[in-house]
Protein backbone atom coordinates (compact mmCIF):
# COMPACT_ATOMS: atom_id res chain seq x y z
CA UNK A 1 0.00 0.00 0.00
CA UNK A 2 1.14 3.22 -1.31
CA UNK A 3 1.59 5.52 2.19
CA UNK A 4 4.33 8.18 0.30
CA UNK A 5 3.26 8.18 -3.71
CA UNK A 6 0.35 10.50 -2.96
CA UNK A 7 0.72 11.97 0.54
CA UNK A 8 3.14 14.92 0.58
CA UNK A 9 2.22 15.37 4.33
CA UNK A 10 4.15 12.15 5.10
CA UNK A 11 6.89 12.23 3.56
CA UNK A 12 7.41 16.41 4.50
CA UNK A 13 7.04 14.70 8.14
CA UNK A 14 10.10 12.27 7.80
CA UNK A 15 12.27 15.29 7.94
CA UNK A 16 12.09 17.33 11.06
CA UNK A 17 14.86 19.97 11.26
CA UNK A 18 16.88 18.32 13.47
CA UNK A 19 15.98 14.39 13.42
CA UNK A 20 14.48 12.16 10.29
CA UNK A 21 12.28 9.10 10.56
CA UNK A 22 14.01 5.58 9.86
CA UNK A 23 11.98 5.30 6.73
CA UNK A 24 13.77 7.76 4.54
CA UNK A 25 16.66 5.01 4.70
CA UNK A 26 14.45 1.77 5.19
CA UNK A 27 11.32 2.10 3.19
CA UNK A 28 11.09 0.72 -0.46
CA UNK A 29 8.20 3.06 -1.35
CA UNK A 30 10.69 5.66 -0.26
CA UNK A 31 13.50 4.58 -1.91
CA UNK A 32 11.32 4.08 -4.92
CA UNK A 33 10.24 7.87 -4.58
CA UNK A 34 14.09 9.10 -4.38
CA UNK A 35 14.72 7.56 -7.63
CA UNK A 36 11.74 9.35 -9.35
CA UNK A 37 12.29 12.72 -7.57
CA UNK A 38 15.25 13.44 -5.75
CA UNK A 39 17.43 11.31 -8.23
CA UNK A 40 15.80 12.96 -11.59
CA UNK A 41 15.13 16.55 -10.41
CA UNK A 42 18.43 17.48 -9.21
CA UNK A 43 21.92 17.30 -11.36
CA UNK A 44 23.64 13.85 -10.86
CA UNK A 45 27.25 12.72 -11.74
CA UNK A 46 27.46 10.88 -14.94
CA UNK A 47 30.72 10.65 -16.10
CA UNK A 48 34.11 12.63 -17.00
CA UNK A 49 34.59 13.74 -20.27
CA UNK A 50 38.65 11.94 -20.30
CA UNK A 51 36.71 9.06 -20.80
CA UNK A 52 35.07 9.88 -23.96
CA UNK A 53 37.81 11.77 -25.50
CA UNK A 54 37.14 10.93 -29.22
CA UNK A 55 33.88 10.87 -31.33
CA UNK A 56 31.88 7.76 -30.98
CA UNK A 57 33.43 6.78 -27.58
CA UNK A 58 30.61 5.96 -25.10
CA UNK A 59 30.12 4.33 -21.38
CA UNK A 60 27.26 2.79 -20.07
CA UNK A 61 25.42 3.50 -16.38
CA UNK A 62 22.54 3.73 -14.72
CA UNK A 63 20.95 6.95 -13.10
CA UNK A 64 17.64 6.47 -11.09
CA UNK A 65 17.28 2.54 -12.07
CA UNK A 66 17.40 4.30 -15.83
CA UNK A 67 20.16 2.72 -18.13
CA UNK A 68 21.94 5.18 -19.78
CA UNK A 69 24.82 6.22 -22.65
CA UNK A 70 27.04 8.87 -22.49
CA UNK A 71 28.64 9.84 -26.00
CA UNK A 72 30.66 11.60 -27.76
CA UNK A 73 29.02 12.77 -31.06
CA UNK A 74 30.59 13.91 -33.99
CA UNK A 75 30.19 17.30 -33.30
CA UNK A 76 32.46 17.32 -30.22
CA UNK A 77 29.64 17.58 -28.04
CA UNK A 78 28.63 14.99 -25.32
CA UNK A 79 25.08 13.36 -25.20
CA UNK A 80 23.40 11.61 -22.50
CA UNK A 81 20.57 8.95 -24.03
CA UNK A 82 18.33 6.69 -22.65
CA UNK A 83 19.75 3.36 -23.46
CA UNK A 84 16.95 1.52 -24.84
CA UNK A 85 15.98 0.91 -28.73
CA UNK A 86 12.77 2.52 -29.93
CA UNK A 87 12.05 -0.68 -31.26
CA UNK A 88 11.12 -3.11 -28.86
CA UNK A 89 12.62 -1.85 -25.56
CA UNK A 90 16.37 -3.60 -26.92
CA UNK A 91 18.86 -2.11 -23.98
CA UNK A 92 21.27 -1.13 -26.77
CA UNK A 93 24.45 -1.12 -25.93
CA UNK A 94 25.91 -3.42 -23.50
CA UNK A 95 29.54 -2.79 -23.38
CA UNK A 96 30.20 -0.61 -19.90
CA UNK A 97 32.58 1.28 -22.53
CA UNK A 98 33.67 1.72 -26.08
CA UNK A 99 33.54 3.18 -29.21
CA UNK A 100 30.10 3.06 -31.14
CA UNK A 101 31.69 4.57 -34.63
CA UNK A 102 29.34 6.68 -36.30
CA UNK A 103 25.96 4.64 -34.99
CA UNK A 104 24.47 2.79 -32.59
CA UNK A 105 23.12 -0.81 -34.13
CA UNK A 106 20.44 -2.98 -31.71
CA UNK A 107 21.46 -6.08 -31.68
CA UNK A 108 17.57 -7.75 -31.96
CA UNK A 109 16.34 -6.22 -35.14
CA UNK A 110 19.13 -3.93 -36.88
CA UNK A 111 17.71 -0.43 -35.81
CA UNK A 112 20.61 1.91 -36.01
CA UNK A 113 21.06 5.26 -34.37
CA UNK A 114 23.41 8.16 -35.16
CA UNK A 115 25.56 8.99 -31.66
CA UNK A 116 23.07 12.02 -31.16
CA UNK A 117 20.01 9.28 -30.91
CA UNK A 118 18.25 10.27 -34.40
CA UNK A 119 17.26 7.08 -36.16
CA UNK A 120 19.15 6.66 -39.72
CA UNK A 121 18.04 2.76 -40.47
CA UNK A 122 15.42 0.39 -40.24
CA UNK A 123 15.79 -2.88 -42.30
CA UNK A 124 12.68 -3.23 -44.73
CA UNK A 125 11.61 0.05 -43.79
CA UNK A 126 9.01 0.03 -46.55
CA UNK A 127 6.95 -2.24 -44.36
CA UNK A 128 5.98 0.30 -42.07
CA UNK A 129 4.51 2.51 -44.67
CA UNK A 130 0.78 3.66 -44.15
CA UNK A 131 1.67 3.08 -40.10
CA UNK A 132 1.78 5.53 -37.65
CA UNK A 133 5.90 5.16 -37.05
CA UNK A 134 6.74 8.42 -36.09
CA UNK A 135 9.39 10.52 -38.28
CA UNK A 136 11.39 11.24 -35.45
CA UNK A 137 11.59 8.13 -33.72
CA UNK A 138 14.85 8.12 -32.43
CA UNK A 139 16.68 7.06 -28.74
CA UNK A 140 15.55 9.30 -25.93
CA UNK A 141 18.01 11.89 -25.16
CA UNK A 142 18.31 13.82 -21.77
CA UNK A 143 18.06 17.41 -22.35
CA UNK A 144 19.90 19.03 -19.35
CA UNK A 145 23.40 18.25 -19.34
CA UNK A 146 25.76 20.13 -18.53
CA UNK A 147 30.11 19.70 -18.13
CA UNK A 148 31.92 21.48 -15.90
CA UNK A 149 35.66 21.29 -16.31
CA UNK A 150 35.24 17.86 -17.48
CA UNK A 151 32.60 16.59 -15.29
CA UNK A 152 29.20 15.53 -16.77
CA UNK A 153 26.07 16.34 -14.71
CA UNK A 154 22.49 15.39 -15.97
CA UNK A 155 18.73 16.03 -14.70
CA UNK A 156 16.89 13.47 -15.65
CA UNK A 157 13.80 15.38 -15.15
CA UNK A 158 12.58 18.01 -18.44
CA UNK A 159 12.35 20.85 -16.73
CA UNK A 160 13.92 21.84 -13.28
CA UNK A 161 16.51 23.95 -11.41
CA UNK A 162 19.58 24.92 -13.60
CA UNK A 163 22.90 23.94 -13.03
CA UNK A 164 24.29 26.93 -11.71
CA UNK A 165 21.41 27.33 -9.47
CA UNK A 166 21.70 23.98 -8.50
CA UNK A 167 25.60 23.91 -7.12
CA UNK A 168 26.13 27.72 -6.67
CA UNK A 169 29.41 28.34 -5.08
CA UNK A 170 30.05 24.47 -4.23
CA UNK A 171 31.66 24.24 -7.44
CA UNK A 172 34.63 26.01 -6.33
CA UNK A 173 35.83 22.42 -5.16
CA UNK A 174 35.92 20.87 -8.49
CA UNK A 175 37.64 24.10 -9.75
CA UNK A 176 40.52 23.23 -6.90
CA UNK A 177 40.53 19.97 -8.28
CA UNK A 178 41.44 20.87 -11.73
CA UNK A 179 43.41 23.51 -10.97
CA UNK A 180 46.12 21.25 -9.43
CA UNK A 181 46.95 20.25 -13.01
CA UNK A 182 49.30 22.88 -14.08
CA UNK A 183 47.50 22.55 -17.59
CA UNK A 184 44.11 23.08 -15.92
CA UNK A 185 42.82 19.86 -16.54
CA UNK A 186 42.00 16.44 -15.31
CA UNK A 187 41.84 12.85 -16.78
CA UNK A 188 40.89 10.08 -15.47
CA UNK A 189 43.25 7.02 -15.34
CA UNK A 190 43.93 3.88 -13.14
CA UNK A 191 40.87 2.19 -13.33
CA UNK A 192 38.15 2.11 -10.75
CA UNK A 193 37.20 0.42 -7.69
CA UNK A 194 33.47 -1.08 -7.21
CA UNK A 195 32.52 -1.45 -3.57
CA UNK A 196 28.50 -2.69 -3.12
CA UNK A 197 27.51 -1.50 0.21
CA UNK A 198 24.59 -3.43 1.89
CA UNK A 199 23.10 -0.43 3.01
CA UNK A 200 21.06 2.78 2.12
CA UNK A 201 23.01 5.12 -0.14
CA UNK A 202 22.13 8.40 2.67
CA UNK A 203 24.46 6.43 4.90
CA UNK A 204 28.00 6.76 2.84
CA UNK A 205 26.37 10.13 1.71
CA UNK A 206 26.29 11.48 5.17
CA UNK A 207 29.33 9.80 6.51
CA UNK A 208 31.45 12.09 4.15
CA UNK A 209 31.76 14.79 6.29
CA UNK A 210 31.02 13.32 9.72
CA UNK A 211 33.93 14.09 11.90
CA UNK A 212 32.67 12.67 15.16
CA UNK A 213 33.39 8.79 13.96
CA UNK A 214 36.99 8.84 12.75
CA UNK A 215 38.83 8.25 15.32
CA UNK A 216 36.08 5.56 16.82
CA UNK A 217 34.92 3.60 13.98
CA UNK A 218 38.87 3.57 12.34
CA UNK A 219 40.36 3.34 16.34
CA UNK A 220 41.68 -0.55 14.48
CA UNK A 221 42.71 0.97 11.09
CA UNK A 222 44.14 4.26 11.51
CA UNK A 223 44.64 3.82 15.33
CA UNK A 224 46.69 0.73 14.60
CA UNK A 225 48.69 2.93 11.60
CA UNK A 226 49.69 5.84 13.57
CA UNK A 227 50.94 2.96 16.35
CA UNK A 228 52.70 0.75 13.70
CA UNK A 229 54.89 3.90 12.84
CA UNK A 230 55.26 5.48 16.93
CA UNK A 231 58.89 5.58 17.89
CA UNK A 232 60.63 5.99 14.41
CA UNK A 233 63.11 8.36 14.02
CA UNK A 234 61.76 11.89 12.83
CA UNK A 235 64.21 12.01 10.15
CA UNK A 236 62.89 8.84 8.77
CA UNK A 237 60.98 9.04 5.61
CA UNK A 238 57.10 8.34 6.59
CA UNK A 239 55.95 5.33 4.39
CA UNK A 240 52.94 7.01 1.67
CA UNK A 241 50.27 4.18 3.17
CA UNK A 242 51.08 5.92 7.25
CA UNK A 243 50.74 9.37 6.06
CA UNK A 244 48.08 8.38 4.51
CA UNK A 245 45.84 6.37 6.72
CA UNK A 246 47.11 7.75 10.14
CA UNK A 247 45.79 11.16 10.09
CA UNK A 248 42.05 9.62 9.89
CA UNK A 249 42.79 8.84 13.72
CA UNK A 250 43.40 12.33 14.47
CA UNK A 251 41.38 13.68 17.65
CA UNK A 252 38.02 15.59 18.41
CA UNK A 253 40.09 19.26 18.12
CA UNK A 254 41.50 18.72 14.94
CA UNK A 255 38.37 17.57 13.22
CA UNK A 256 36.56 20.48 14.86
CA UNK A 257 38.89 23.05 13.84
CA UNK A 258 38.43 21.78 10.15
CA UNK A 259 35.50 23.21 10.07
CA UNK A 260 32.60 22.35 7.74
CA UNK A 261 30.67 24.76 4.64
CA UNK A 262 27.05 24.01 3.45
CA UNK A 263 25.76 25.11 -0.17
CA UNK A 264 21.72 25.44 -0.90
CA UNK A 265 20.76 22.07 -1.89
CA UNK A 266 22.50 19.68 0.14
CA UNK A 267 26.01 20.63 -0.55
CA UNK A 268 28.79 20.85 1.40
CA UNK A 269 32.37 20.69 2.40
CA UNK A 270 34.59 19.95 5.59
CA UNK A 271 37.75 21.11 5.53
CA UNK A 272 37.42 24.59 5.88
CA UNK A 273 40.50 25.55 7.19
CA UNK A 274 42.51 22.56 6.33
CA UNK A 275 42.44 18.72 6.14
CA UNK A 276 43.69 15.08 6.87
CA UNK A 277 45.43 15.99 3.58
CA UNK A 278 47.33 18.77 5.06
CA UNK A 279 50.77 17.93 5.68
CA UNK A 280 51.59 15.00 2.87
CA UNK A 281 55.03 15.34 1.77
CA UNK A 282 55.92 17.46 -0.58
CA UNK A 283 56.77 16.75 -4.83
CA UNK A 284 59.22 19.19 -5.73
CA UNK A 285 59.18 18.53 -9.47
CA UNK A 286 55.22 19.19 -9.40
CA UNK A 287 54.90 22.60 -7.25
CA UNK A 288 57.94 24.26 -9.44
CA UNK A 289 55.50 22.79 -12.51
CA UNK A 290 52.31 24.53 -10.60
CA UNK A 291 54.78 27.67 -10.10
CA UNK A 292 55.84 27.61 -13.58
CA UNK A 293 52.35 27.57 -14.83
CA UNK A 294 50.69 29.34 -12.57
CA UNK A 295 52.63 32.06 -10.88
CA UNK A 296 53.70 31.68 -7.42
CA UNK A 297 51.27 32.99 -5.25
CA UNK A 298 48.36 31.57 -7.36
CA UNK A 299 50.22 28.52 -6.56
CA UNK A 300 49.98 28.36 -3.07
CA UNK A 301 46.68 29.39 -2.81
CA UNK A 302 45.54 26.07 -4.92
CA UNK A 303 47.95 24.34 -3.02
CA UNK A 304 46.60 25.26 0.43
CA UNK A 305 43.57 24.63 -0.46
CA UNK A 306 42.85 20.97 1.24
CA UNK A 307 39.29 20.38 1.65
CA UNK A 308 38.12 16.96 2.85
CA UNK A 309 35.09 15.61 1.33
CA UNK A 310 33.24 17.78 -0.73
CA UNK A 311 29.86 16.31 -1.47
CA UNK A 312 27.65 17.35 -4.56
CA UNK A 313 24.56 16.29 -3.30
CA UNK A 314 23.35 13.15 -3.89
CA UNK A 315 25.60 11.23 -6.24
CA UNK A 316 29.12 12.79 -5.97
CA UNK A 317 31.75 13.26 -3.83
CA UNK A 318 35.09 14.31 -4.19
CA UNK A 319 38.30 14.61 -2.78
CA UNK A 320 40.61 17.68 -4.26
CA UNK A 321 43.76 17.46 -2.42
CA UNK A 322 44.53 13.77 -3.28
CA UNK A 323 42.37 13.58 -7.03
CA UNK A 324 39.93 10.59 -6.08
CA UNK A 325 35.92 11.04 -6.58
CA UNK A 326 33.21 8.67 -5.42
CA UNK A 327 30.47 8.17 -7.26
CA UNK A 328 27.25 6.94 -5.30
CA UNK A 329 24.71 5.03 -7.17
CA UNK A 330 22.20 3.84 -5.15
CA UNK A 331 20.37 0.10 -6.19
CA UNK A 332 17.93 -0.52 -3.76
CA UNK A 333 16.99 0.88 -0.19
CA UNK A 334 19.34 -1.18 1.46
CA UNK A 335 22.33 -1.65 -1.33
CA UNK A 336 23.86 0.92 -3.14
CA UNK A 337 27.35 0.58 -5.38
CA UNK A 338 30.10 3.09 -4.33
CA UNK A 339 32.98 3.67 -7.28
CA UNK A 340 35.98 5.13 -6.82
CA UNK A 341 38.56 6.24 -9.66
CA UNK A 342 41.30 8.52 -9.76
CA UNK A 343 42.87 11.57 -11.79
CA UNK A 344 45.83 12.11 -13.46
CA UNK A 345 46.51 15.86 -13.12
CA UNK A 346 47.96 16.61 -16.52
CA UNK A 347 51.22 17.85 -16.68
CA UNK A 348 52.05 16.85 -13.38
CA UNK A 349 54.56 14.00 -12.59
CA UNK A 350 53.12 10.14 -12.00
CA UNK A 351 54.34 10.54 -8.47
CA UNK A 352 50.89 12.39 -8.22
CA UNK A 353 48.99 9.74 -9.95
CA UNK A 354 50.84 7.29 -7.46
CA UNK A 355 49.24 9.21 -4.77
CA UNK A 356 46.27 9.47 -5.39
CA UNK A 357 45.82 5.24 -6.43
CA UNK A 358 47.52 4.48 -3.16
CA UNK A 359 44.53 6.46 -1.23
CA UNK A 360 42.39 5.12 -3.14
CA UNK A 361 43.14 1.42 -2.63
CA UNK A 362 44.10 2.02 0.75
CA UNK A 363 40.96 3.72 1.42
CA UNK A 364 38.18 3.03 -0.91
CA UNK A 365 38.95 -0.59 -1.86
CA UNK A 366 36.58 -3.63 -1.35
CA UNK A 367 39.58 -4.53 0.54
CA UNK A 368 40.19 -1.48 2.27
CA UNK A 369 40.36 -2.05 6.02
CA UNK A 370 39.32 1.68 6.36
CA UNK A 371 36.60 0.81 4.15
CA UNK A 372 35.43 -2.60 6.62
CA UNK A 373 35.56 -0.21 9.50
CA UNK A 374 32.71 2.30 7.31
CA UNK A 375 30.78 -0.15 6.01
CA UNK A 376 30.50 -2.48 9.14
CA UNK A 377 28.68 0.83 10.69
CA UNK A 378 26.35 1.56 8.18
CA UNK A 379 25.67 -1.95 8.01
CA UNK A 380 24.42 -2.01 11.84
CA UNK A 381 22.54 1.11 11.13
CA UNK A 382 20.29 -0.73 8.21
CA UNK A 383 19.73 -3.50 10.91
CA UNK A 384 19.69 -1.04 13.90
CA UNK A 385 17.30 1.28 12.41
CA UNK A 386 14.64 -2.23 13.21
CA UNK A 387 14.43 -1.78 16.53
CA UNK A 388 11.22 -0.65 18.06
CA UNK A 389 11.10 2.21 20.75
CA UNK A 390 12.68 5.01 18.55
CA UNK A 391 12.13 5.81 15.36
CA UNK A 392 14.06 8.64 14.58
CA UNK A 393 17.74 9.37 14.04
CA UNK A 394 19.16 12.68 15.81
CA UNK A 395 21.15 15.10 13.97
CA UNK A 396 21.06 17.59 16.73
CA UNK A 397 25.09 18.33 17.27
CA UNK A 398 25.39 21.95 17.09
CA UNK A 399 21.65 22.63 15.76
CA UNK A 400 20.72 26.22 15.59
CA UNK A 401 17.01 27.02 14.37
CA UNK A 402 18.74 29.80 12.51
CA UNK A 403 20.65 28.26 9.91
CA UNK A 404 17.46 26.58 8.25
CA UNK A 405 17.01 29.86 6.07
CA UNK A 406 20.60 30.53 5.45
CA UNK A 407 21.60 29.69 1.61
CA UNK A 408 25.50 29.76 2.57
CA UNK A 409 27.27 28.59 5.73
CA UNK A 410 30.44 27.68 8.03
CA UNK A 411 30.39 25.95 11.04
CA UNK A 412 32.14 24.00 13.41
CA UNK A 413 33.77 20.90 11.89
CA UNK A 414 32.06 18.37 14.25
CA UNK A 415 28.55 19.91 13.96
CA UNK A 416 26.13 18.04 12.24
CA UNK A 417 25.09 21.09 9.82
CA UNK A 418 26.10 18.85 7.12
CA UNK A 419 23.39 16.24 7.18
CA UNK A 420 20.62 18.46 8.03
CA UNK A 421 21.28 20.65 5.07
CA UNK A 422 21.54 17.58 3.10
CA UNK A 423 17.37 16.78 4.25
CA UNK A 424 16.61 20.13 3.76
CA UNK A 425 17.81 19.49 0.10
CA UNK A 426 15.56 15.84 0.24
CA UNK A 427 12.76 17.38 1.11
CA UNK A 428 12.73 20.04 -1.28
CA UNK A 429 13.15 17.87 -4.39
CA UNK A 430 10.72 14.84 -3.02
CA UNK A 431 8.00 16.85 -2.81
CA UNK A 432 6.63 19.30 -4.86
CA UNK A 433 8.28 22.37 -4.09
CA UNK A 434 11.38 20.95 -5.97
CA UNK A 435 9.65 20.17 -9.18
CA UNK A 436 9.22 23.54 -10.23
CA UNK B 1 64.97 -29.86 2.28
CA UNK B 2 67.60 -30.57 0.71
CA UNK B 3 70.21 -27.79 -1.24
CA UNK B 4 67.54 -26.77 -4.05
CA UNK B 5 64.13 -27.02 -3.15
CA UNK B 6 62.53 -30.12 -5.28
CA UNK B 7 59.25 -30.02 -7.02
CA UNK B 8 57.00 -31.51 -4.11
CA UNK B 9 58.68 -28.99 -1.65
CA UNK B 10 57.35 -26.08 -3.99
CA UNK B 11 54.36 -27.73 -3.57
CA UNK B 12 53.58 -28.07 -0.25
CA UNK B 13 54.82 -24.46 0.31
CA UNK B 14 52.06 -23.21 -1.40
CA UNK B 15 49.53 -25.18 0.04
CA UNK B 16 51.14 -24.78 3.33
CA UNK B 17 50.66 -20.62 2.38
CA UNK B 18 47.21 -21.16 2.04
CA UNK B 19 46.34 -23.45 5.36
CA UNK B 20 48.01 -21.16 7.28
CA UNK B 21 45.67 -18.30 6.40
CA UNK B 22 42.48 -20.66 6.63
CA UNK B 23 43.96 -21.73 9.72
CA UNK B 24 44.41 -17.72 10.97
CA UNK B 25 47.86 -18.14 11.66
CA UNK B 26 49.18 -15.10 10.80
CA UNK B 27 52.03 -14.68 12.36
CA UNK B 28 53.58 -17.69 10.55
CA UNK B 29 52.21 -16.69 7.11
CA UNK B 30 53.58 -13.32 7.65
CA UNK B 31 56.94 -14.70 8.42
CA UNK B 32 56.92 -16.19 5.11
CA UNK B 33 57.05 -13.38 3.11
CA UNK B 34 60.51 -11.83 2.49
CA UNK B 35 61.19 -8.28 3.61
CA UNK B 36 60.60 -6.72 0.33
CA UNK B 37 57.55 -8.54 -0.51
CA UNK B 38 54.21 -7.66 -1.98
CA UNK B 39 50.73 -9.30 -1.14
CA UNK B 40 48.78 -8.09 -4.52
CA UNK B 41 45.00 -8.45 -5.70
CA UNK B 42 44.72 -6.48 -8.81
CA UNK B 43 41.49 -4.47 -9.85
CA UNK B 44 41.18 -5.46 -13.52
CA UNK B 45 41.83 -8.64 -15.49
CA UNK B 46 45.51 -8.46 -17.01
CA UNK B 47 46.56 -5.33 -14.88
CA UNK B 48 50.10 -5.27 -14.91
CA UNK B 49 50.56 -2.21 -13.55
CA UNK B 50 50.10 -1.93 -9.57
CA UNK B 51 51.80 1.26 -9.28
CA UNK B 52 49.80 3.62 -11.39
CA UNK B 53 46.12 1.50 -11.71
CA UNK B 54 43.96 0.76 -8.94
CA UNK B 55 44.31 -2.92 -7.07
CA UNK B 56 42.29 -4.06 -4.64
CA UNK B 57 45.26 -3.87 -2.69
CA UNK B 58 48.65 -3.75 -2.83
CA UNK B 59 50.76 -4.42 0.49
CA UNK B 60 54.14 -4.33 1.57
CA UNK B 61 54.94 -6.22 4.73
CA UNK B 62 54.40 -3.04 6.40
CA UNK B 63 50.50 -2.78 5.20
CA UNK B 64 49.98 -6.66 5.70
CA UNK B 65 51.30 -6.15 9.56
CA UNK B 66 48.32 -3.72 10.03
CA UNK B 67 45.45 -5.66 8.45
CA UNK B 68 47.42 -8.54 10.80
CA UNK B 69 47.43 -6.26 14.03
CA UNK B 70 44.12 -5.33 13.36
CA UNK B 71 41.99 -8.51 13.54
CA UNK B 72 43.26 -8.74 16.55
CA UNK B 73 42.22 -6.06 17.53
CA UNK B 74 38.98 -5.66 20.11
CA UNK B 75 37.91 -2.05 17.86
CA UNK B 76 37.83 -4.37 14.79
CA UNK B 77 33.94 -4.46 15.00
CA UNK B 78 33.81 -5.34 11.45
CA UNK B 79 35.16 -8.53 12.95
CA UNK B 80 32.53 -9.53 15.25
CA UNK B 81 31.59 -11.93 14.29
CA UNK B 82 34.94 -12.86 12.67
CA UNK B 83 35.55 -14.07 9.70
CA UNK B 84 36.31 -17.48 8.21
CA UNK B 85 37.98 -18.47 4.99
CA UNK B 86 38.44 -21.45 2.90
CA UNK B 87 40.96 -22.27 0.11
CA UNK B 88 40.67 -25.12 -1.78
CA UNK B 89 43.39 -25.41 -3.97
CA UNK B 90 44.07 -27.51 -7.70
CA UNK B 91 47.38 -28.46 -7.47
CA UNK B 92 50.10 -25.90 -8.31
CA UNK B 93 52.07 -26.00 -11.65
CA UNK B 94 55.65 -24.60 -11.63
CA UNK B 95 55.40 -22.30 -14.35
CA UNK B 96 59.09 -21.16 -14.28
CA UNK B 97 61.90 -22.55 -12.32
CA UNK B 98 65.50 -20.60 -11.99
CA UNK B 99 67.45 -23.09 -9.73
CA UNK B 100 70.41 -21.31 -9.86
CA UNK B 101 69.16 -18.33 -8.97
CA UNK B 102 66.76 -19.82 -6.76
CA UNK B 103 63.98 -18.08 -7.77
CA UNK B 104 60.49 -20.02 -8.71
CA UNK B 105 56.82 -18.83 -10.05
CA UNK B 106 53.95 -21.08 -9.11
CA UNK B 107 50.17 -20.60 -10.43
CA UNK B 108 47.52 -22.23 -8.45
CA UNK B 109 43.86 -21.94 -9.76
CA UNK B 110 41.84 -22.46 -6.07
CA UNK B 111 38.31 -21.70 -5.00
CA UNK B 112 37.96 -18.94 -2.43
CA UNK B 113 35.10 -19.10 0.49
CA UNK B 114 34.80 -16.06 3.05
CA UNK B 115 32.01 -16.71 5.58
CA UNK B 116 30.73 -13.94 8.62
CA UNK B 117 27.95 -15.00 10.35
CA UNK B 118 25.03 -15.80 7.99
CA UNK B 119 26.53 -14.14 4.68
CA UNK B 120 29.37 -16.06 2.81
CA UNK B 121 30.92 -15.04 -0.70
CA UNK B 122 33.11 -17.73 -3.24
CA UNK B 123 35.44 -16.49 -5.59
CA UNK B 124 37.38 -18.32 -8.41
CA UNK B 125 40.88 -17.23 -8.28
CA UNK B 126 44.24 -17.65 -9.47
CA UNK B 127 47.11 -17.37 -7.05
CA UNK B 128 50.65 -16.60 -8.96
CA UNK B 129 54.03 -16.87 -6.39
CA UNK B 130 57.40 -15.89 -6.76
CA UNK B 131 59.02 -17.72 -4.56
CA UNK B 132 62.71 -17.31 -3.70
CA UNK B 133 65.69 -19.57 -2.00
CA UNK B 134 67.56 -18.73 0.17
CA UNK B 135 68.62 -19.93 3.55
CA UNK B 136 67.82 -23.19 2.98
CA UNK B 137 64.25 -22.25 2.62
CA UNK B 138 61.58 -21.29 0.30
CA UNK B 139 59.58 -17.30 0.72
CA UNK B 140 57.52 -15.64 -1.11
CA UNK B 141 58.96 -12.08 -2.53
CA UNK B 142 55.25 -11.85 -4.56
CA UNK B 143 51.91 -13.20 -3.79
CA UNK B 144 49.46 -12.15 -7.15
CA UNK B 145 46.11 -13.09 -6.49
CA UNK B 146 43.74 -12.68 -10.13
CA UNK B 147 40.16 -12.95 -9.16
CA UNK B 148 38.17 -14.04 -11.78
CA UNK B 149 35.13 -11.40 -11.47
CA UNK B 150 38.18 -8.60 -9.97
CA UNK B 151 35.96 -5.79 -11.79
CA UNK B 152 32.76 -7.08 -10.36
CA UNK B 153 30.54 -4.68 -7.51
CA UNK B 154 32.24 -6.75 -4.52
CA UNK B 155 31.34 -6.55 -1.19
CA UNK B 156 33.78 -5.83 1.67
CA UNK B 157 36.37 -9.13 1.50
CA UNK B 158 38.18 -9.21 4.81
CA UNK B 159 40.75 -12.12 4.89
CA UNK B 160 43.22 -13.00 2.27
CA UNK B 161 42.80 -14.63 -0.68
Amino acid sequence: MARYRDDAGALERLIEADRVHRDVYTDPEVFQLEMERLWSRTWIYVGHASQVPSAGDFITLDIAAKPLIMVRHSDGAIRVLMNRCAHKGTKLVSALAGNAGKTFRCPYHAWTYRTDGSLINIPLKDGYSGTRLESNLGLAGVKSVETYRGFVFARLAEDGIGFRDYFGDSLSSIDNLADRSPEGELELAGGCLRFLHNCNWKMFVENLNDTMHPMIAHASSAGIAKKLWEGQPADRPKPMAIEQIAPFASDYKFFDEMGVRVYAHGHSFSGVNFSIHSSYSSVPEYEQAMQRAYGEERARKILGTVRHNTVYYPSLTIKGAIQSIRVCRPLAADKTLLESYTFRLKGAPDALLQRTVTYNRLINSPMSVVGHDDLHCYRAIQEGLAAQGNEWVNLQRNFDPAEVDAAELTANGTSDISMRNQFRAWREFMTASGSQ
Amino acid sequence: MSARPTIADIVRFVKHEARLIDEKRFEEWYDLFTDDAYYWVPAAPGQNDPLLHNSLAYEDKLLLRLRIERLKSPLAYSQQPASRCLHVLQEPDIEKADADRGEYLTRTPFIYTEAKADDSQRYAATAWHTLVWSHDRLRIRLKRVDILNCDAMLPSIQLFL
